[in-house]
């Protein structure tokens, strides 16, 4: 009988240097928001809260297995959800885990699926602002991302051509259950902004567009939702490529947040091989799929995939390209990953150094 | 091993002698070869409202799609793909001799939405497929395509094809009303596993829903890729729900699913087993596990640019060679020539995949080796 | 291995648990009822602070929708990824033979008797009337 055993490297042998591109802060009270917020959206907010294509108008439709989706040890002792207190994550993760550049994902009212497009592009100003104000000029490390209601194009573009020269902001944020595929064209001026202001597009999983989780209907069970989002950005990335978004631009990067690793070579091979037989349909799209993907995509690694084996995990890195990882822990969320453990694998000291810190340093260049 | 050389070129096809072919696809040539197995009702419907004019070729399947009918075998006269049974003897069953080939029929009966009309053609697609294939070549076997939204018809339909041991499948599409794990389909898998007949969850989907969680895809090949994703869901579905628990010899057999999804699948779904298994504790093994005790795949297409070593490196993964059956996947054109599938597969392996692991899924297969003669 | 005293009996009512530290480890004292369960603070998946999860039962099914609810509370639930783990055993409630938290053998005794015997008492004064929690090492 084997047991796995953790022993905690010790501290001088190693010093951890991560950047981390997935940490969700929260608001202690959504007055937060208020400095930011016209009068009239805080007080519809009050009245109407948020108008979603779901049922439930505070809650997500499946319950998780932990209370906020959150690590129950993230819980402030002051109060106030997990990711709302800077001291906390501070002592909790940026300290002990080496955090030297963490990027801030805000999730709170989704905005982008919210039904009315004025109050969604309305929240997407404030938590903007939101975020700078109660965290990037509270603490450095930190760096904030431009978040957008899509549904809104015009709204998007405008609030993209206001951020895009602050450098508190590295990237731009879409979560990736639209109203219709990402790659459709309604979208396109957003990546047009984007190329135009230097901003990688980040779409990190959620949203709700009233679509059921799966091609076949409804989800029973949160076992099976917290799997479909792989399937969700299989979905966003067969988009991309087929409309002909990466073709029209060439500059445009994208990162598929949280969505998983383990479908991509299996995608890319499936694309390359019908789009070989069905190219007639797409012209635009010249080349094989793989090769925009490989060009243009990137991932980040959690919630990390746990193979059977090493072997298994280093062949994976091999087929999708270790330049294209970047290392996240989701944290304060249950599914957060360790940068010490969540590869389980013999990675040379070089390796870990790419997929914890230089790959994202030179994706969002850092330096 | 045979045919040395009789027929020139045939050398590569006769490889797979004596093999299973697990997915062929017999074409309804237009809703008038349906109308004598209908009752007077609905053949009276069938001329008032011309439904026998309706082409209801799926959407999953457009008929000249370059991936519905592989171009050299295309029909004269622009006859469906797969509506011939002459076609297909010369294309598949004399060319490459399988010793089986089971018919998964893909029409619009199974997705009309009233549950009447659904259950009126589809028992009269069964029927056809009884009369003008199954009676008339010995090496066919068949899946019963049945009206998946109402489980109520769909067991009439099971029962009314028990005796008829040809028919060694239940076939329902990746995409449906609802995700197939959820109770009310049970009676389906009941009936199924009661009568040694396989759930076969084919590409396909009845559109009753965006292909995709993310909404309706603008091109064909989006929707087609999209089919691999659905898979994926449906067995996190069956899972889920425990089918597996309450019918534990109940096999499901994933038809052209693409194949390589697999090993990110186990990864993912395992490990996330591991932390809210307490939401659904009649699961009590890794879904690697179920799969590799419940679910097998047909092998076209394989997704993936080395066909033989993906099948291995999966078989790797996913710790078992019994989960893969061949198929042609005919008319859909998965592969060319006579190759269906490329190198790398080591001779044990490959008649596993060829023959006995489809004898050990479909245990009906062995009882209708008793049949002898067909009654055209 | 040597004994030692981490804890009085009175500092962990039922349902409760204790982190101390022994010897530079953290472990965590659980009570399960009046039995007292020892195991370390480190998830053996990716290191979470173990002891800090949720307390819960064993949760079974004999089919679909038949919820079988046992021995409440003497599971520990990880704050992480929610791996579950028999505070009886340490194993995992997934991999049990091959994914366990270490677990300590755990003795109640009375001062007096441990005044007798030898013994490291790190942190207490021990006094013969009480009850104390010994955790070998
Ligand atoms: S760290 Fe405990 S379950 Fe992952």
């Amino acid at each position: 009988m084997s047991t796995i055993e953790l022993e905690r490297p010790r501290a001088s042998s190693y010093k951890l240097r991560v950047i981390d591109c997935d940490i969700h802060p929260a608001m202690t009270s959504w007055t937060e928001v208020h400095p930011y917020l016209e009068a009239r959206w805080i007080e519809h907010l009050s009245v109407y809260g948020s108008h979603l294509r779901h049922a439930f108008s505070e809650a997500l439709s499946h319950p998780r297995m932990s209370p906020d989706a959150a690590r129950i040890d993230a819980y402030p002792e002051e109060g106030g959800p997990p990711g709302s207190s800077l001291e906390l994550m501070r002592k909790q993760h940026l300290d002990p885990n080496g955090i030297e550049v963490g990027m801030l994902i805000p999730l709170r009212w989704n905005p982008g699926s919210q039904r009315n497009l004025d109050l969604g592009a309305a929240l997407t100003r404030a938590m903007n602002t939101w975020q700078v104000e109660r965290w990037v000029k509270q603490e450095p490390r930190l760096r904030a991302s431009v978040l957008v209601a899509q549904e809104d194009t015009v709204a998007s573009v405008a609030e993209i051509d206001a951020r895009g020269g602050d450098p508190n902001f590295t990237q731009i944020l879409i979560l990736p259950k639209t109203d219709e595929p990402l790659g459709r064209r309604r979208y396109w001026p957003i990546y047009e902004a984007a190329v135009r202001n230097n901003l990688p597009i980040t779409i990190h999983v959620g949203g709700t567009n009233g679509h059921p989780s799966t091609g076949g209907g409804w989800t029973s069970y949160y076992m099976e939702e917290h799997h479909s989002v792989a399937q969700t950005m299989q979905a966003v990335v067969a988009s991309l490529v087929f409309e002909g978004v990466l073709e029209r631009f060439p500059q445009l990067r994208v990162v598929i947040m949280e969505g998983g690793l383990g479908w991509v070579p299996s995608l890319n091979a499936r694309m390359d091989k019908h789009w070989a037989r069905l190219r007639s349909e797409v012209p635009h799209v010249r080349k094989p799929p793989s090769e925009y993907v490989r060009e243009q995509v990137w991932f980040s690694t959690q919630p990390m995939e746990e193979p059977a084996t090493s072997a298994e995990l280093i062949d994976l890195f091999d087929r999708i390209g270790w330049d294209r990882l970047l290392f996240s822990t989701d944290y304060p969320h249950w599914d957060f990953d360790d940068p010490r453990y969540a590869f389980r694998a013999n990675l040379t000291q070089a390796q870990r150094e790419q997929l914890l810190y230089e790959n994202a340093r030179k994706f969002y260049r850092l330096d | 091993m045979e045919g040395n050389g009789l027929v020139a070129g045939l050398d590569q096809a006769r490889t797979y002698a004596g093999a299973i072919d697990c997915d062929l696809h017999p074409a309804v040539p237009g809703m008038g070869v349906l109308l004598p197995y209908l009752n007077d009702y609905w053949r009276e419907m069938a001329s008032v409202r011309a439904l026998d004019r309706l082409n209801l070729s799926l959407t999953s399947y457009p008929q000249n799609s370059p991936l519905s009918c592989r171009p050299d075998w295309l029909l004269p006269d622009g006859a469906k793909a797969g509506s011939s049974l002459e076609a297909m003897k010369d294309h598949v069953l004399d060319r490459f001799r399988p010793r089986y080939g089971i018919l998964n029929c893909l029409y619009g009966a199974q997705v009309l939405h009233s549950e009447d009309m659904a259950a009126a053609f589809c028992r009269a697609t069964n029927d056809w497929i009884r009369d003008h294939w199954l009676n008339h070549d010995l090496r066919l076997r068949a899946s019963i395509v049945i009206p998946s939204h109402s489980a109520e018809l769909a067991v009439a339909e099971i029962d009314r094809r028990a005796e008829d041991v040809r028919f060694v499948q239940v076939l329902m599409l990746a995409s449906g009303e609802t995700t197939l794990g959820r109770r009310h389909l049970w009676p389906v898998y009941e009936r199924a596993e009661r009568l040694g007949l396989a759930i076969g969850i084919h590409a396909g989907s009845a559109y009753r829903y965006a292909p995709t969680a993310v909404g309706w895809p603008s091109y064909y090949v989006e929707d087609y890729v999209a089919q691999s994703a659905a898979f994926e869901s449906q067995l996190q579905s069956l899972i889920s729900e425990g089918v597996f628990a309450k019918f534990p010899r109940l096999k499901v057999v994933a038809i052209e699913s693409g194949l390589t999804w697999l090993s990110g699948f186990i990864w993912r779904a395992d490990k996330t087993w591991k932390g809210v298994r307490a939401e659904v504790p009649w699961v009590t093994r890794t879904p690697s596990e179920i799969i590799r005790n419940h679910v097998r795949f047909t092998v076209q297409p394989v997704d993936a640019a080395d066909e033989g070593e993906a099948i291995m490196r999966l078989a790797d993964h996913i710790k078992s060679d019994e989960l893969f059956l061949f198929s042609t996947d005919y008319p859909h054109w998965q592969f060319d020539g006579d190759a269906v599938l490329s190198g790398g597969l080591s001779d044990a392996f490959f008649r596993k995949i060829a023959s006995e692991n489809a004898l050990a899924t479909y245990s009906r297969l062995a009882r209708a080796g008793r049949i002898v003669e067909a009654v055209p | 291995m040597a004994r030692h005293v981490v804890a009085t009996v009175d500092q962990i009512p039922p349902g409760q648990r204790l982190l101390v530290q022994v010897n530079g480890r953290e472990i965590g004292i659980f009570n399960v009822e009046g039995e007292y369960f020892a195991v370390a603070n480190r998830c053996p998946h990716e290191g979470a602070s173990l002891c800090k999860g949720r307390i819960v039962g064993l949760v079974e099914a004999t089919g679909p929708g038949d919820y079988q609810y046992s021995r409440r509370g003497e599971l520990l639930r990880c704050p992480w990824h929610g791996w579950e783990f028999d505070l009886r055993t340490g194993r995992s409630w997934c991999e049990p033979d091959r994914t366990r938290v270490r677990s300590y053998e755990l003795k109640v005794e009375s001062g007096g008797a441990l005044i007798e015997g030898e013994l490291r008492a790190e942190t207490f004064q021990v006094t013969i009337d009480k009850q104390y929690v010994v955790l070998e090492i």
